[in-house]
């Protein structure tokens, strides 16, 4: 297949929004003022499992400058139904209910009720006025413990498990019987926080026209439009939701928290109302990704060919159900051409924060498991560990348990780019002291991608620029990268396009900026919109030229001899039928899933059980990179976000589901001191489904650090970890154990 | 006639069978006619008309935006799996 020769893809253009970022100007939903601003401050559980028996606001009601008082009393109580509105399918009582908390709390940090007052300080120190009662309950924190026998029962019923997904194809059982190597292990992962760096915030007013307008850090405007609708019992059309500048999301910015609780206190108050999160609120009250429990068993003959796998996967939910697990079966044998396959896959509720997605939500488990028993077989067979994957790799044809056969995927491609680089075969060098050890591992991954609908309007300027504006929110560039292909099919710099993220008033439904979408599915609803721009000019220019055949290519429209630059052309707009705009809406299928792989090298302390990461590759099947900038960028952030799943990150539970290490001084995130500079390769195998060849790289980067650097570090110290993160006490813990 | 693959926990539906094979222009007139040659499916993979909870539809691979209403024809696979999103 010939390459496509591009002006604009591929080229490394500066980001639009660049200069408000780095002037500091940009506008974060926490920085929102507006005349008469009244500020909130919330309460929150302080059991992780109770019945609430009384919730008194009367003194808080009465605290000088308090203007209102909310619980969950407050929302109409509309009959319960399920809904998607962009998380997924749920009840709205749970949506309701995770928002503030009625009857019962579910885990600690649940909110509870809320406080609008003149000044953040009177609205804390009223909140600490609201009398709370709880009857606490005994609570449940992992969802081995949620599925045994006697366990405390979140929302009743007879269990925990609130969904069992499972796979099978060909006979597992049977097929493990020609096996010349078969591994099984049980691992486990700790509960982790997508760790943004901007917390939530959210600023409401509703109006006294009844139309409620919402400014907020969101990954989906149209989700909170949605949910806020749902939950405040408005038509959809009473509610504009403007997304500020994000600080990050990763998935946990698609749930919605602060918006319907701001509504409800501006409605009593008449006024605006400001709610912002706290670390600590982002830690206790918004969606972790879940912690697990995993059992993977994988046969292969003598040849190294996998003949059979099984997975039990066991994923916390939190305190309500639809948890990533499916999402994780899916993925745990993806990169394998395996042809009998068993897959049991249990979502489970627990005493913390309702889950929420997180960049390749449950992928990144089930990769440390699978990834790290092949590891095992490939020391087994002595095979080297990439050459065992290429053996068994996926490519297009190759069927998934769950059921569909890949269409053109690039996991081979990915394999033989980290054979290929020069990582792979460089020396480790020497330990830096005698109580250190070196090692080197490997891993792939696999995320799906997603489509989901997305709209664009891009209005023609006379003098030859042209403005864009979209829905989706800007994660990592996107402004750019879409606007970057409408300029590719218009034939002009990017920077003549001005791309603007608008209100859900002003452009048509757009999904979620997630699921690694936006660059490929609103970029496409930009091709497609820059198409019509091209459609509606070779019309007027054929006006212009008294005929029926116009050309355009390269930014120059041409009939016979006569030619016109887009600006010329531009300049002609008024006389040959006013502005034209353009616009496109769609709902792609054919996402294209991207597989990608890690070589890590890592040194241990023997001494310390502390783990450096020397030196780290990142190798990706992009498709095709429209900048190649910011897929690098997204490569190094869902790299940098693996190793701090592998080596430190995770929520420290009391015994009573208390978390007690709610800052970003306790919860140890990696920091710039902690890394090495990640190198990147980017792989492209054209999707063939997209204009472009795009596929979605802001996922599956994340699926493959944790295990390759678990299999770095038992290729150090000649011990496995089986637990998620391998923090020193853990490491050093399972070398005295070898000792 | 669509080739569909009956989800692991409802092939007891099916007398233990992976794959039947189904008349139907759309996915809906697939499942419609599943139904019939499956009663036990009636309401596991479409309830009140509507894919039942978590669901989605992927259609010779690729998840379908369309769901029911997704085109087929006689070479034409169909699975039922899980919703996913994404982060």
């Amino acid at each position: 297949m010939s390459t496509p020769s591009y002006n604009v893809i591929g080229t490394r253009p500066p980001r639009h929004d660049g200069a408000d970022k780095v002037t500091g100007r940009a506008i974060y939903a926490a920085d929102f003022q507006m005349n008469g601003l009244l500020h909130g401050a919330m309460v929150r559980s302080t059991h992780a499992h109770a019945i609430l028996k009384r919730v008194d606001t009367t003194k808080a009601a009465a605290f000088p400058g308090v203007v209102a008082v909310v619980t969950a009393d407050d929302f109409p109580q509309t009959p319960d139904r399920i809904v998607d509105l962009g998380e997924g399918e749920t009840p709205v009582s749970h949506l309701r209910g995770n928002v503030l908390a009625k009857g019962k709390v579910l885990y600690q940090g649940h909110a509870i009720a809320a406080v609008a007052a003149t000044s953040l300080q009177a609205a804390e120190q009223a909140a600490k006025l609201i009398e709370v009662e709880y009857e606490p309950l005994p609570c449940v924190l992992t969802a081995v413990e949620a599925m045994a026998d006697g366990a405390p029962l979140l929302h009743g019923g007879d269990t925990n498990v609130t969904a069992h997904v499972h796979h099978a194809m060909g006979d597992s059982d049977a097929a493990f019987a020609g096996a010349a190597v078969l591994i099984e292990r049980e691992f486990t992962t700790a509960t982790v926080h997508q760790g943004y760096i901007e917390p939530h915030a959210a600023t409401v007013l509703w109006n006294n026209d009844g139309r409620v307008n919402v400014w907020c850090s969101t990954q989906g405007s149209f989700v909170v439009r949605d949910v806020v609708s749902c939950l405040l019992d408005l038509p959809v059309s009473q509610v504009r939701v403007t997304p500020t500048e994000i600080g990050g999301g990763f998935g946990g910015k698609i749930p919605v928290y602060l918006e319907p609780v701001a509504a409800l206190l501006s409605k009593k108050s008449g006024r605006p109302v400001k709610l912002v999160m706290s670390r600590r609120d982002v830690f206790e009250g918004s969606g972790p990704t879940p912690g697990s429990m995993m059992r993977v068993k994988i046969g292969a003959d003598a040849d190294g060919k996998f003949i059979a796998a099984q997975a039990f996967l066991a994923y916390e939910a939190g305190a309500y159900a639809g948890g990533m697990v499916g999402a994780g079966a899916m993925c745990v044998f993806a990169a394998y051409d395996i042809a009998n396959q068993t897959i049991d896959g249990y979502d489970v509720l627990v005493n913390k924060p309702s889950t929420a997605a997180y960049r390749a939500p449950g992928a990144p488990n089930a990769a440390f498991a699978t990834e790290s028993v092949v590891d095992e077989i490939a020391r087994e067979l002595k095979m080297d560990p990439l050459e065992l994957r290429l053996r068994n790799a996926s490519r297009e044809g190759t069927r998934r348990a769950d059921g569909p056969k890949f269409r053109r995927v690039g996991c081979v491609e990915v394999i033989e780019a980290m054979q290929a680089h020069p990582h792979y075969s460089a020396p480790l060098g020497e330990p830096s002291h005698a109580e250190a050890k070196r090692g080197r591992g490997v891993a792939i991954g696999y995320w799906f991608n997603i489509g989901l609908p997305s709209s664009c309007v891009i209005s023609v300027n006379a003098d030859g620029t042209a403005n864009l504006i979209e829905g989706s929110t800007d994660i990592g560039g996107t402004r750019t990268s879409i606007a970057m292909q409408a300029a590719e099919v218009m034939g002009i710099p990017v920077d003549q396009i001005q791309p603007t993220v608008v209100d859900t008033d002003t452009i048509g439904y757009t999904g979620v900026t997630g699921g690694s979408r936006t660059t490929y599915a609103t970029g496409w609803a930009a091709h497609d919109a820059a198409q019509d721009v091209i459609r509606q000019m070779k019309l007027r220019a054929a006006k212009l030229w008294q005929t029926e055949a116009v050309d355009f290519a390269d930014g120059v429209f041409r009939a016979g001899e006569r030619a016109m630059t887009f600006a010329e052309l531009a300049g002609k707009m008024s006389e040959t039928g006013g502005p034209v705009v353009g616009q496109a809406s769609v709902n792609p299928r054919g996402a294209g899933g991207s597989f990608a792989g890690v070589i890590v090298d890592v040194e241990v302390d023997t001494g310390t059980g502390k783990t450096t990461v020397l030196r780290f590759t990142a190798v990706q099947d992009a498709g095709r990179a429209i900048h190649p900038s910011y897929v690098e960028g997204q490569m190094q952030g869902g790299s940098v976000q693996g190793i701090g799943w592998a080596l430190n990150e995770e929520y420290w539970m009391n015994p009573e589901g208390r978390m007690m290490n709610a800052s970003l001084l306790d919860y140890r995130m990696p920091t710039i001191l902690d890394v090495p500079m990640i190198d990147t390769q980017i792989v492209e195998v054209p999707n063939p489904a997209h204009p472009f060849g795009v596929r979605g790289v802001g996922e599956a980067n994340i699926v493959s650090p944790p295990a390759g650097i678990a299999n770095a570090i038992r290729d150090a110290i000649g011990v496995r970890l089986y637990h998620l993160p391998m923090n020193p006490p853990a490491v050093a813990a399972a070398i005295g154990g070898q000792k | 006639m669509a080739h569909v693959h009956i989800p692991a926990l409802l092939r007891a539906a099916t007398a233990g069978r992976e794959w039947v094979e189904a008349p139907g222009a759309t996915v809906g007139e697939v499942v419609a006619a599943l139904e019939v040659l499956c009663p036990e499916l009636q309401g596991r993979l479409v309830c009140d008309g509507r894919l039942v909870r978590g669901m989605a539809i992927a259609v010779d691979g690729e998840i379908s935006a369309m769901g029911l209403l997704e085109p087929v024809d006689g070479e034409t696979e169909v699975q039922f799996i899980t919703a996913i999103s994404g982060g």
